[in-house]
């Protein structure tokens, strides 16, 4: 069984980059030159900028190609693809491109490797090792290792998930349920995206720890309709994971009930909040809920309920394989563990950056990120989504931490750095943010439902001109009302990029600029 | 995905999809999903059908089908264009090449053309943040968008 193996990516982005029709006019000049070789459809290793990536198995290693376009696979045959000849697309030996080798992958560890929906692939590579520990160590001590290894929510809030655990845990229910937040709505992410497209067992796996943990047995995956493929890979392995036995009435033989099911959202960003995914699943309007009470005692369908965002619980398998010390002793202060940091936007090297907490926002994004996409100056970058503050360059030497960001009235969020060269103009980007807070408020708080539209208004105000020292400072004070007066993030958050951006770029809002006036 | 693939209004399928899915715990989302799957778009006379079997009322289910960007109350064009206006694909350009789309196809963003040819509008985020800009035609996912390539999609779209 020497048969030779290529790899063709088929996540979104390889998809969206050609990924199906390279591998078509691979799989036909193959048959054309009567050479049998297997195509494996893997998941993307998270170096987006090369995709699509193929790669090719060798004595050596895997060898990547990329990015390869449908065009270049003649001459690619030609230069010996199958033996991981050079090529000007060659990228040599994939384990040692820099991007990858630096990075510290415990949650990604498969991702791009495995054949998504192999479970022998799985297995192969330390999948349900973890869920076994559990099984063997029982409900409590599963709760304490989670809560040993300092993993904290990776959605944004960092709150401490071993918490949860233990309050779902200890309120007695008829039902209890595990919930996983898909919605990723956040511009500048796709972690959880590559999680369900190229490793979905890990998630199957940690939600199914996560059940035994807390006694819950059934789980929903709420993800964003935006994310067809995701689903669909989902529901392929969830249904693989039944028929293996590793979901139903006796889990891997282990006595332990557990099942699950995808969600469809339907493209309404506030449903990332945890209380208004809660309601949308319970097929009402999602509208946030006030707490208390906390969804861990009253969550879906008023029954205790663990929700956690997918990347807290695809990292649970490592946490159970290797223990709670082995992930605490990666990261820097409260922030434990890795985290995966997706540099998007204007960024010549655009991907998945897996590491421990503590590195600099500068090092991601000059050194690893290879500056801008466009060769111009970086300007600003938003961290944390649509709620994040925008960071001059002056701030690049904060350490990616939840609490070095915040001391900066910045967040981390769901890891999602988005890079803006020196043509954008911030006002226009401090509008775009109330604007996609009135698109999307749910509608129960006023500062949030009135005051991003007013927000809106004001900032055209002022963009023309019109009163600005007045206008900015009603913006000030709205941005005050709506931090203070809001049930959620959305409201109470959308404040960051608008303040920042005025804060750090004033001279954008026709404010005097900083630069010291010349004698005229 | 294709409008052209939709099937006409039916009662009796409609009321068939709801009954497959009335089991379901919260069943109203994926019952509207499936009703627009099927049709291509949540027709007004259904709200009553789905508010009858869930025991809620018409207001309510209502409520569920105003809220979400997703369910569309009017059929979509045959032809469906989604440009990505998030933040990450601002950041390469999505602002001007939007307005070159809109130009190209003659229609505003969230406009369907008189003649049910193509509906053009936004989407917030694909996860395609480190290929932007993107967008999806007629449910297929598009990376690197450049003006060539709206050209291409302009004349797939006049088909």
């Amino acid at each position: 069984m020497n048969s030779i193996r290529i790899y063709v990516p088929n996540d979104a982005t390889a998809i969206a980059c050609g990924a199906d029709r390279v591998a078509r006019a691979l799989s036909e000049a193959l048959a054309a030159r009567g050479i049998a070789a297997d195509i494996v459809r893997n998941g993307s290793r998270g170096l987006f900028w090369l995709e699509p990536l193929v790669e090719v198995e060798t004595p050596a290693g895997r060898v990547g190609y990329g990015p390869v376009k449908a065009s270049d696979v003649p001459s690619l045959l030609e230069s010996g693809l199958l033996e991981g000849q050079p090529h000007a697309l060659c990228v040599g030996l994939v384990e040692e491109i820099p991007y990858l080798k630096k990075q510290t992958r415990l949650t990604f560890a498969r991702c791009g490797i495995i054949d998504p929906l192999s479970l022998d692939d799985y297995k192969a590579h330390g999948g349900y090792r973890g869920l076994a520990k559990a099984a063997e160590i029982g409900p409590a001590a599963t709760v304490e290792e989670v809560f040993q290894s300092g993993l904290r929510g990776r959605g944004g809030a960092g709150f401490p998930t071993g918490i949860k655990w233990r309050t779902v845990a200890a309120t007695p229910a008829d039902q209890k349920y595990i919930v996983c937040n898909a919605d990723e709505g956040d511009s500048g992410t796709f972690a959880d995206r590559l999680i369900m497209e190229a490793d979905p067992f890990c998630l199957i796996e940690g939600m199914t720890i996560a059940g035994l943990a807390v006694g819950a047995t059934k789980g929903y995956v709420y993800c964003r309709s935006e994310y067809p493929l995701s689903l669909d890979v989902m529901n392929k392995a969830i249904e693989i994971a039944r028929r293996a036995g590793l979901l139903g009435d006796n889990v891997m033989g282990s006595g332990y009930a557990f099942d699950m099911e995808m969600r469809m959202g339907a493209g309404a960003y506030v449903c990332g909040e945890e209380t208004a995914l809660l309601e949308s699943l319970e097929g009402k309007r999602g509208v946030v809920r006030a707490k208390p009470p906390l969804p861990a005692i009253k969550g879906l369908f008023q029954r205790p309920t663990v929700i956690n965002n997918l990347i807290s619980l695809a990292t649970v398998p490592v946490i159970l394989d290797k223990g709670g010390a082995f992930y605490r002793d990666f990261g820097m202060g409260r922030s434990r563990g890795t985290m995966p940091i997706q540099l998007a936007g204007n960024i010549r090297f655009g991907g998945l950056f897996e590491t421990a907490f503590g590195i600099s926002l500068g090092e991601l994004v000059n050194e690893i990120g290879g500056g801008t996409a466009s060769g111009r100056p970086v300007k600003a970058v938003q961290a944390g989504g649509p709620l994040g503050a925008y960071m001059p360059v002056s701030q690049f030497d904060t350490p990616f931490d939840y609490e070095a960001f915040a001391a900066k009235d910045a967040l981390i969020g769901h890891g999602g750095i988005v890079v803006f060269d020196d043509t954008v103009d911030m006002a226009h980007m401090a509008r775009f943010a109330m604007e996609f807070c009135a698109h999307e408020s749910c509608g129960k708080c006023t500062p949030c439902r009135i005051g991003s539209t007013r927000g809106k208004e004001t900032l055209d105000k002022i963009m023309a001109g019109e009163r600005r020292e007045a206008n900015l400072a009603i913006l000030t004070d709205l941005c005050q009302t709506m931090k203070l007066g809001s049930l959620c993030a959305l409201g109470g958050f959308t404040p960051y990029p608008v303040m920042s951006a005025l804060t750090h770029f004033p001279e954008d809002f026709g404010a005097a600029p900083k630069l010291p006036m010349a004698a005229e | 995905m294709h409008a052209s693939g939709y099937e006409p209004w039916s009662a009796e399928r409609a009321a068939q999809i709801i009954a497959d899915h009335q089991h379901m715990a919260g069943a109203a989302m994926p019952i509207l999903h499936a009703i627009q799957e099927a049709f291509g778009f949540v027709p007004d006379t259904v709200v009553p059908m789905i508010a009858e079997t869930l025991n809620l009322s018409r207001a309510e289910v209502h409520g569920v089908v105003t809220f979400y960007h997703d369910f569309r109350r009017e059929p979509p064009g045959r032809h469906v264009i989604k440009l990505c206006a998030a933040e990450a694909c601002q950041s390469v350009g999505a602002r001007a090449l939007t307005a070159y789309a809109e130009d190209k196809l003659g229609l505003e963003m969230g406009e369907t053309s008189p003649d049910g040819r193509v509906t053009l509008e936004p989407i917030y985020c694909l996860g395609l943040c480190a290929c932007a800009p993107a967008g999806m035609v007629n449910g297929r996912l598009v990376g690197r968008l450049d003006t060539d390539a709206i050209d291409e999609i302009a004349a797939e779209a006049s088909r």
